[in-house]
């Protein structure tokens, strides 16, 4: 079984490393969309620095939609995904690799890209720790849940804006969480509470979204 | 002077050693009853599991009649299947055993393709049943799937990765692991010599079809289900199938499929199924 969760997250990984501009716009789209702030709000330190995790943590959210639209339509297309549902293994744990990778191509990446950003805003060191700890932790559940969303609009049209509707709702509860955590840094009370309920939502959709999104794909197949 | 097991007229070494011989009959004694302990368990919830789930098994396997399941492994019962409000079949009955194999036939539209996908799993059928080895296939589940193959329309390969990372995949994802020589040696034999690292995106629409047929060769499936597997292919490539078909159903095992080109398997009986 984890044999097979290897081999999604493998093929996943090397099909990315050769369709190398899927990966970068979603990083590019992150920088312009947070550089575009400090130039369009005016480069006034204290207002840029409260308003910095806000921005970053929008901007992830809008860039971890991006790539959404690709996670199961390219294997759909080609049928793959059919073979898939004939594994005679789980398909939650297929499930489960695919998102894996995403997070790798498309989260992983935001995390590394945040303190550089966050550097612009004149955001100080503990709290652009906080930033990075929250998004390792946020980050794989937006791309969880907005897997269900890929999986419930798979094969319609114009599924890509329908997709971002259904899962930008959801992903509300990791923003607030995320931001908080930081703003309580800067503020001086305890970040732990923000970031406990961080990791128990990761841990929340780890253990059900993957289900969820087979039992949507079995609903998109038929 | 005796009092217990430490006696001062011994020897400081003989007491020690005496001492190290009750502590290694204690620990003995301790992993001997431990043992015992949970062997017993085991057995008794072993037992109780089994005096509770044998009727249980008694009924399921009367119910479905396991002995007719080794006659026909598979068994379809009064299928019915619709797309939208347009009712395709109903009232469909077949059954398929070892070493047989049966083509669908039927105009465009007829629901050839749906049947398989049925079969497949993909699709809940309106009414009836479709029973592999005594077992519904909705809940064999992944141990229906072990015994599968399924290949249709689309050719299930990736345009950014070469034939043979292709081959490795597809079979990873059905549970067999295949070594490079094994998957270089059933594309050889598919006529893919020398296009085994190209990337299939260069590769002729016939040419990406025997990348997808190679499945059949590194499977240890016992059902096949084809759907159109000869579009695209040139004569040799369908003598090559045929020749597989023939392989596969000598080995005991069974193929549906369907086509619009002729398809003709030496030394046994092709059924037909024709849909209107």
């Amino acid at each position: 079984m984890l044999d097979l969760l290897l081999l999604v997250i493998q093929r996943d990984l090397v099909l990315a490393m050769r369709r190398r501009a899927d990966v970068l716009t979603t990083l590019v789209f992150f920088v312009m969309v947070v550089s575009l702030f400090p130039l369009g709000v005016g480069p006034e330190l204290s207002m840029l620095r409260k308003m910095a995790p806000g921005v970053l943590w929008v901007a992830a959210l809008l860039a971890s939609m991006l790539s959404l639209g690709r996670l199961f339509s390219a294997d759909y297309l080609d049928g793959t995904l059919e073979q898939m549902m004939l594994a005679p293994q789980s398909l939650s744990m297929l499930v489960l690799g695919k998102m894996t990778a995403h997070w790798m191509v498309s989260g992983l990446p935001l995390v590394l890209m945040a303190p550089i950003l966050g550097l612009q805003f004149d955001m100080p060191g503990q709290e652009l720790g906080i930033l990075i700890i929250g998004l390792l932790l946020g980050t794989p559940i937006l791309s969880m849940i907005g897997a269900i969303g890929a999986a419930l609009t798979l094969g319609l049209r114009g599924g890509g804006v329908l997709l971002s509707l259904l899962v930008l709702p959801l992903c509300i509860p990791v923003l607030i969480f995320g931001t908080g955590a930081v703003e309580a840094m800067s503020s001086g009370l305890s970040v732990v509470s923000h970031l406990s309920l961080l990791g128990a939502l990761l841990v929340l959709a780890l253990v059900f979204t993957p289900w969820v999104t087979a039992q949507a794909l079995r609903i998109s197949m038929e | 002077m005796n009092c217990g097991y430490y006696n001062p007229c011994m020897h400081a070494g003989d007491s020690l050693k005496h001492l190290h011989q009750l502590s290694r009959i204690a620990a003995l004694n301790f992993v001997l009853v431990r043992y015992v302990t949970y062997t017993c368990m085991v057995m008794m919830a072993g037992f109780w599991y089994l005096a509770l789930s044998l009727p249980e098994a008694i009924v399921y396997n009367l119910q479905n009649v396991k002995i007719l399941g080794f006659l026909f492994m598979l068994e379809v019962s009064n299928l019915a299947c619709s797309r939208g409000d347009h009712r395709l079949f109903c009232g469909l009955n077949f059954s398929l055993s070892s070493g047989q194999i049966m083509q669908v036939q039927g105009a465009n539209g007829s629901g050839k393709t749906s049947l398989l996908r049925t079969l497949c799993g993909f699709m809940m059928p309106d009414e009836g049943d479709i029973v592999w080895r005594g077992g519904s296939i909705r809940e064999l589940d992944e141990d229906y799937y072990a015994e599968m193959l399924y290949l249709g329309h689309l050719n299930a390969i990736k345009d950014e990765l070469s034939a043979l990372e292709n081959l490795r995949i597809s079979a990873g994802l059905s549970g067999v692991d295949l070594d490079e020589k094994e998957a270089v040696a059933a594309l050889r034999r598919m006529g893919l010599r020398g296009r085994e690292l190209l990337p299939t995106k260069v590769l002729s629409q016939g040419q990406r079809r025997r990348v997808a047929l190679a499945r059949l060769l590194v499977s240890d499936a016992k059902l096949w289900i084809l759907d159109e597997p000869l579009t695209a292919l040139d004569v040799g490539a369908v003598a090559l199938i045929q020749e597989l078909i023939g392989e596969h159903l000598a080995q005991q095992g069974m193929v549906i499929f369907t086509t619009h080109q002729p398809l003709q398997v030496a030394g046994t009986e092709m059924r037909s199924l024709t849909l209107s």
